[in-house]
């Protein structure tokens, strides 16, 4: 406000005063879709890729509907996404594969951060070790051939009887697509897919915070 | 209200029950304390027993001597964060809670609908910085402060809803009054609990009460299960552990480096201040660091106030409805510093003509907004103050390696101040009626002290509040933003006054967004808070006729209310003062007797139903191709 005192009516004043919009000055550049500033010289692309991130989370109820809500709603790209327990008992590892271009996976990883059970996150290099399991039951009148493309793909058969064998089966994502078209003639009945599950190879650890909680855990488990 | 804290819930709700007699609402009572409920309503609530499928319904063992409680855990929480408001409602699942705020230190008001407790709430927590506590029942309790709950998490504002939930053994049965609440509010909420033990309810309330203000502010949760709040607990109420204080997070030096040299090396920097700005109390930081490199200040809406509009460098705030000037240098900059700011699509327009030319330097408290709408050139995590402090010890240096000063960026700041000249905010006046809502704005504007607190609803109204009003300080523009929920207003009203008793408190109103909340009249009247509601009413849904004149071939579909109520006479019938505002010649007497009547007051006035906000930057547009006019869209 300006000072106390009695409002003055104001002038009648014409309302549009300056530029028509179309006559005003613009600049020359454009960002992208993705808010990034396209450089005519090296016109950047973002395609999609897709990555494997890791999160350690802590082991409570709601974990779960909290990353699939967020994957949703945010409205990320995912392939798969698994849970399972860890050595300790009081953490979980949630590994999504995802398809989202660079400013995508960032997001990624930062809005799964922010949630409050999450405890790690990282994205897996290339080198990663991932992996997908296949429990297949396929129709049991050819067991011999059956028992062949099971071998064939190091698989195992975890029950066979007259009427349907059913086969695991672990690798890969491509092994997995390739086992399932060789079972494709013996008739699939059912199939279900775990989707994948990885870790960071060699003695990198899989996120940020790895390390450290491991050491933590190894010793207060010593001194026991 | 600096009387009524001092009042226990005790003292007050004792009183009550003993049917001591009380005087009606009314003018005489404005300076005394005035009693809150009829003794008819007294003898309601103490009658009747709220229903409650589950059987568990009897009031909480607090007698002297019994274990002390989950819902005493959970009031001592409150009370070891220093919480002294609370706003809600009663019901079966939270009555444990109640009983055992009877005797406890937060003063709670009433509201008439969770919604209303919720933007009270919310209003507080944008006044104050610290958390405002909200409380509801199960189901329908807690689903009513939804809408509240959303707008805080939009707008980053600190706030705790406390809500009953049916005993854990009938969670999941769908329980009389059973909602997943902590399932409904998970994508509007920063974090929530469902709180499972009476042994750990004060801890997880501390928690709450902790995260909803630090870092990036948002609304947190706490669902109460009847039967945690009423079991015993064998530890004693301990207060909420204290957050560990830490020193607001700095950015990387080298980055604050990289920063500095883009910033020095620019022929038009603009600075684009958020709602971090404002959240962070970084409003000194900025305007230190902007006078001192003469760098142009644009706001967004929830920044404004955080650099006084005033100044020769203001160019007020940006956007949609933002001046032409401030959108014109968002178009034309080189340099964008952006700080605590989300990049809201109603700010950027369409993202490919936001800023091109501009290398953007983002400074925020949240990771995971670098590059979330807008691409950071220059990403600086941290706080606002510090980073901004960082900054301005680093761009000396800059300055030098660069061979260049402040004094580079002259033509640039001319440019802004013949934006400023060239597209002025204004609008016509008739010579003869009918009033424009823009001068009953600015009238009032000019009648009240500069730390008043403005309130909105959302609509016409509320971006000429934002236009024509001056604002020099931070949280002083109280709105709903990223929602952009009809009827915040008057609880915000509410929720303002409560925090800031000795400041005048305005609200300006649509008549549609004050149809949505206007039963909270009774709160602000048995409070005897001293607000003043301004309705700028033009009889439709206004915001919503302008695009559909200018969009939709003026059809005007649901947008027109003829149908209004009086609210002058609807004022009164609450209790409070109403007037009646039509003719520019009476706009400063009634505001001024308005804002000087010790208690609520609405004044209902009739502007120009034709008025439209302008200028706009049509959803997806180009900033700088702001209309003026509707032939310009
Ligand atoms: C709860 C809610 N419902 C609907 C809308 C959509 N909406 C946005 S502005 C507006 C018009 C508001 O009318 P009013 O409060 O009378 O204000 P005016 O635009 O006339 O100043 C509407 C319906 C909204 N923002 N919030």
């Amino acid at each position: 406000m300006s000072q106390q005192g009695s409002p003055e009516r104001p002038n009648t004043a014409p309302r549009a005063t300056g530029q028509h919009p179309e006559q005003r000055d613009r600049p020359a550049g454009r960002r992208s879709s993705q808010g990034i500033r396209i450089d005519p010289q090296a016109e950047a692309t973002h395609e999609p890729r897709r990555t494997t991130i890791s999160a350690l989370v802590r082991h409570e109820p709601g974990v779960l509907a909290e990353v699939s809500g967020l994957v949703s709603r945010r409205q990320f790209n995912i392939e798969s996404l698994t849970v399972g327990s860890t050595t300790n008992p009081e953490t979980a590892r949630i590994t999504l594969v995802i398809d989202e271009p660079e400013p995508g996976v960032r997001q990624v990883e930062r809005q799964l951060a922010k949630l409050r059970p999450v405890i790690s996150v990282g994205e897996l290099d290339d080198d990663e070790v991932r992996r997908e399991l296949v429990v297949l039951k396929v129709h049991g009148d050819r067991p011999g051939d059956v028992r062949a493309v099971t071998e064939m793909y190091d698989g195992t058969t975890l029950d066979a009887g007259p009427r349907t064998i059913t086969v695991e089966i672990t690798g890969d994502e491509q092994t997995i697509d390739d086992a399932i078209d060789a079972f494709a003639q013996f008739g699939i009945r059912e199939l279900a897919r775990t989707g994948h599950t990885a870790l960071a190879r060699g003695a990198t650890w899989t996120t940020p915070d790895e390390q450290e909680r491991y050491e933590k855990q190894r010793g207060s488990e010593g001194a026991q | 209200m600096s009387e009524r804290t001092s009042t226990s819930n005790e003292q007050r709700y004792r009183r009550r029950t003993d049917g001591e007699a009380t005087e009606p609402p009314g003018e005489t009572t404005a300076a005394t304390e005035r009693e809150p409920p009829t003794d008819a309503e007294a003898a309601e609530t103490t009658s009747t027993e709220p229903t409650d499928s589950t059987g568990d319904d009897e009031p909480a063992d607090t007698a002297v001597g019994a274990r002390p409680t989950g819902a005493q855990a959970t009031v001592a929480a409150l009370e070891a964060a220093g919480v002294e408001h609370v706003f809600g409602v009663q019901g079966g699942a939270i009555m444990p809670v109640y009983d055992a705020l009877y005797d406890a230190d937060p003063y709670h008001v009433t509201m008439a609908h969770e919604q209303g407790a919720a933007h009270a709430a919310d209003a507080y927590g944008q006044v104050t910085g610290r958390p405002g506590v909200c409380m509801a029942t199960s189901g329908p309790g807690a689903t009513n402060l939804v809408t509240g709950i959303a707008d805080a998490n939009m707008d980053s504002d600190p706030m705790v809803a406390l809500t009953g939930q049916v005993p854990t053994e009938f969670v999941g049965n769908d329980a009389f009054q059973e909602t997943d609440t902590v399932g409904v509010t998970r994508p509007i909420t920063k974090t929530n609990f469902f709180a499972g033990e009476a042994d750990t309810v004060g801890a997880t309330v501390g928690e709450a009460l902790a995260i909803a203000a630090s870092g990036r502010p948002g609304p947190t949760l706490v669902d109460l299960p009847k039967d945690v709040t009423t079991g015993e607990t064998t530890r004693r109420p301990q207060p909420a552990d204290e957050p560990v204080t830490e020193d607001p997070p700095a950015a990387d030096e080298e980055s604050v480096a990289r920063a500095a040299r883009a910033l020095a090396e620019a022929d038009r920097p603009l600075i684009l201040s958020g709602g971090g700005v404002t959240k962070g109390d970084a409003s000194a930081e900025l305007r230190a660091f902007a006078t001192e490199f003469g760098i142009p200040v644009t706001t967004t809406m929830p920044g404004i106030g955080t650099f006084p509009e005033d100044e020769d460098l203001s160019l007020s705030w940006a956007g949609m409805h933002g001046t032409g000037y401030a959108n014109m240098a968002i178009s034309h900059t080189d340099c964008l510093l952006a700080v605590g700011t989300r990049f809201d699509d109603r700010l950027t327009g369409g993202i490919e003509t936001f800023a091109p030319d501009a290398e953007v330097v983002h400074v925020d408290i949240d990771p995971a907004e670098i590059s979330k709408n807008v691409h950071a050139d220059y990403p600086l995590v941290g706080d606002a103050g510090t980073v901004l402090d960082q900054l301005d010890a680093a761009l000396p240096d800059a300055f030098e390696t660069a061979g260049r000063s402040p004094d580079d960026y002259e033509e640039w700041r001319q440019s802004c101040t013949d934006w400023k000249a060239e597209y002025p905010l204004t609008y016509a006046t008739p010579d003869d009626e009918p009033l424009k809502p823009q001068f009953v704005v600015e009238a009032t504007d000019e009648l009240t002290p500069d730390d008043t607190l403005v309130t909105t609803g959302v609509g016409q109204h509320q971006m000429w509040a934002a236009q024509f009003w001056t604002y020099t300080e931070p949280r002083t523009y109280i709105s709903s933003h990223g929602l952009g929920t009809m009827g915040y207003g008057l609880p915000a009203a509410i929720g303002a006054k409560v925090a800031a008793p000795d400041r005048d408190v305005v609200c300006f109103d649509g008549d549609g967004s004050f149809l949505m909340t206007l039963q909270e009249l009774a709160v602000a009247v048995r409070e005897n808070l001293d607000i003043t509601v301004v309705v700028l009413n033009n009889e439709a849904i206004g915001m919503v006729r302008q695009w559909q004149d200018a969009f939709f071939e003026g059809r005007r579909m649901a947008s027109e209310y003829p149908w209004v109520p009086d609210f002058a006479s609807l004022a009164e019938a609450f209790g409070a003062k109403g007037f009646t505002l039509s003719e520019y010649d009476d706009t400063a007497d009634t505001l001024r007797a308005a804002i000087e009547y010790d208690g609520p007051s609405v004044v209902d006035a009739h502007v120009d139903p034709a008025e439209n906000v302008y200028p706009m930057v049509p959803s997806g547009g180009d900033n700088c191709q702001f209309a003026l006019s509707e032939d310009q869209l």
